[in-house]
């Protein structure tokens, strides 16, 4: 009887144990604002994708009937194809916020990946060789760290011009310290657990040792501050080029767009600055509330 | 402590002197030079105008120089772009306007940020907390150079109450506005961990003793409970000093208020190096120096920390 009660219990339950995946999985599953934060990223990245196929415009078209009367002929309008309006050079603005909206997308991501990678190796180098070695890697990110790294950067777009590759570059350049120093972190406590120690001696060649047992055990803590890191490569990139330094015409970003919408708000469209800031703000917010719920569910004791 | 401060400047010194010569390696290397302009000029006169600023010399002898004029006579050389003045002239000029703000939105930061903190982990799981959780998520999205159109839009144009731009030797109302729009992402990361760490702190057996010899709540907080909650936020100094530097730039640029990040900008686009180099060493230098200062301020203030 008691084994056929136990049968039946473990028929009920789904398995012997949860995993730390199924239990983050069950926890985020249950918390609205993560969930809903993640269908508007998912709308919005829909929105950048497939926007431009329901509009007529492409996104260096220019109406020219617009031209030179855009604050009543370019604005937001459904009949006249415009749904967003037009900028100031009677180029549709649907387009390019999806356009703008895109890039700002992939240099976030691409920045988080650059930081995921180049501070990921770093820091479990440093901290499970540890000792001098570590010592002097963590303090070269003290050095870099202090830097005022934007003024690098611009410096670097003006010698060596202004492209997306060197923005990628710039990017990663800076992105990688922080991650650096949090995996370093969570290595140098990993690296002192009993499965390393047994990995050790049985005679695992530490390359293996931070391949198999120390990665696996990093994922959580990486992709909580990668979603987090997301939305800070996009203010960076948005912040380059309101300065005219980043994205160059006639490819656009939030940033280009929203700096091209203040100069030129006192002339009665708002618009050029409203669309972009909405979908600026609604990405920030999104990416925020996301990586918030993506913390909670991994590690539930850590809710302040 | 002796020792740790004077460790500390043993790493300071070298970060400086290396960010000096990265800058004019950078520099140096660079294509493109301030003499290449629309029309070639010859080459005599090219070789002549190379002798003068010493580009001819062998770039071993260039660092030297620039390096040993620095930390001797703290000389930056002459500008390329502007024929009257010496980049230590245009800093002497544009240096006052961006430390008079961007010490004031410091403060504001800190002040604001640091009691919005506090009074959302007193008032914990009340509408008070959620009020400032609320704020300071929305004002974290908004960086410096998103405040700083919607800023002008409200008080500018549609209220007409400040001027959108200007400095008129730091007026307050050319002033409100750039501190609030540079501050106003830094009161928010402030608050926020404030406002954690004291929580975290007020749930501390510490504290509980405090409470049960019958201190009132108020005492509690201020005498006990204030400076361990502080910590967190020393640490955050550093980056918030670094980011109101960047900062600058886009209010200098935005509010046309002609501090040193407007020099910067307009530098790199005229390939003025001298007067790049120059921004972006003293950035560096005073960064490295603020950070010394607030390691050191923190190892006074919290005793368990072992250096």
């Amino acid at each position: 009887m008691i084994t056929a009660r136990l049968q039946s219990e473990s028929l009920s339950e789904p398995g012997p144990g949860r995993s730390l995946w199924q239990d983050a999985r069950r926890r985020i599953r249950q918390n609205p604002v993560a969930i809903v934060s993640f269908s508007i990223l998912v709308l919005v990245g829909v929105f950048a994708l497939f926007g431009p196929i329901f509009s007529g415009w492409s996104s260096e078209d220019i109406n020219w009937n617009v031209l030179g009367n855009v604050e009543t002929a370019g604005r937001p309008a459904l009949d006249s194809g415009h749904y967003f309006g037009t900028d100031q050079l009677g180029r549709d603005l649907f387009v390019r916020t999806a356009h703008g909206v895109r890039v700002s997308l992939m240099v976030g991501i691409i920045g988080a990946l650059i930081a995921i990678v180049v501070g990921t190796l770093y820091g479990t180098i440093a901290g499970y060789v540890g000792g001098r070695v570590d010592n002097l890697m963590m303090r070269t990110v003290d050095v870099i760290m202090s830097i005022p790294y934007m003024f690098v950067l611009i410096i670097l777009l003006v010698m060596f011009g202004q492209s997306i590759v060197l923005l990628f570059v710039g990017i990663g350049l800076v992105s990688w310290l922080d991650m650096a120093r949090i995996v370093r972190g969570q290595t140098l406590s990993i690296k002192n657990r009993e499965f390393v120690e047994s990995a050790i001696v049985i005679g695992v060649p530490p390359a293996l040792i931070i391949l198999r047992h120390i990665l696996p055990n990093l994922v959580g803590i990486v992709i909580v501050y990668a979603t987090l890191l997301i939305p800070n490569m996009i203010i960076f990139e948005s912040f380059i080029s309101f300065l005219g330094l980043g994205i160059q015409e006639p490819n656009t970003s939030l940033g280009v767009l929203i700096s091209e919408g203040a100069s030129q708000m006192q002339y009665g469209v708002l618009w050029q600055l409203g669309f972009p800031l909405f979908f600026f703000i609604v990405i920030q917010f999104g990416f925020f509330f996301l990586g918030d719920g993506i913390r909670d569910a991994l590690d539930p004791k850590d809710r302040h | 402590m002796l020792y740790f401060i004077l460790k500390r400047i043993a790493i300071a010194i070298p970060t400086i002197l290396a960010l000096i010569v990265l800058s004019f390696t950078l520099m140096h290397y660079a294509p493109g030079s301030p003499f290449t302009g629309e029309r070639p000029l010859p080459p005599e006169i090219l070789t002549n105008l190379e002798a003068k600023y010493g580009l001819d010399r062998p770039f071993p002898q260039q660092v030297a120089r620039y390096v040993w004029n620095i930390v001797t006579e703290f000389d930056f050389g002459p500008s390329y772009s502007y024929k009257d003045r010496t980049v230590n002239e245009i800093i002497a000029q544009g240096f006052p306007v961006t430390l008079t703000y961007g010490s004031l939105a410091f403060i504001v930061s800190i002040m604001v940020g640091a009691t919005l903190g506090i009074v959302a982990a007193i008032h914990r799981t009340t509408w008070l907390d959620s009020l400032t959780v609320g704020i300071t998520v929305g004002a974290q999205v908004l960086p410096n150079f998103i405040m700083a159109p919607i800023l002008v839009l409200v008080f500018t144009l549609w209220l007409g109450w400040l001027p959108g731009g200007g400095w008129q030797g730091g007026q307050w109302p050319y002033l409100v506005m750039p501190i609030i729009a540079l501050s106003t992402s830094f009161m928010a990361s402030i608050a926020r961990i404030t406002r954690s760490s004291m929580i975290e702190t007020l749930n501390s057996d510490f504290i509980l003793t405090a409470r049960s010899k019958g201190l009132p709540f108020h005492e509690v907080v201020i005498r006990h409970a204030l400076k361990p909650s502080m910590l967190p936020v020393i640490s955050y100094l550093g980056p918030t000093f670094v980011g109101l530097i960047t900062g600058s730039v886009v209010i200098d640029i935005y509010f046309s208020t002609g501090g040193i990040g407007q020099h910067f900008v307009n530098a790199a686009i005229n390939r003025d190096y001298p007067l790049i180099m120059g921004v972006t060493i003293l950035t560096g230098i005073l960064t490295v120096v603020f950070n010394l200062i607030v390691d050191i301020l923190y190892v006074w203030i919290d005793p368990r920390i072992q250096y």
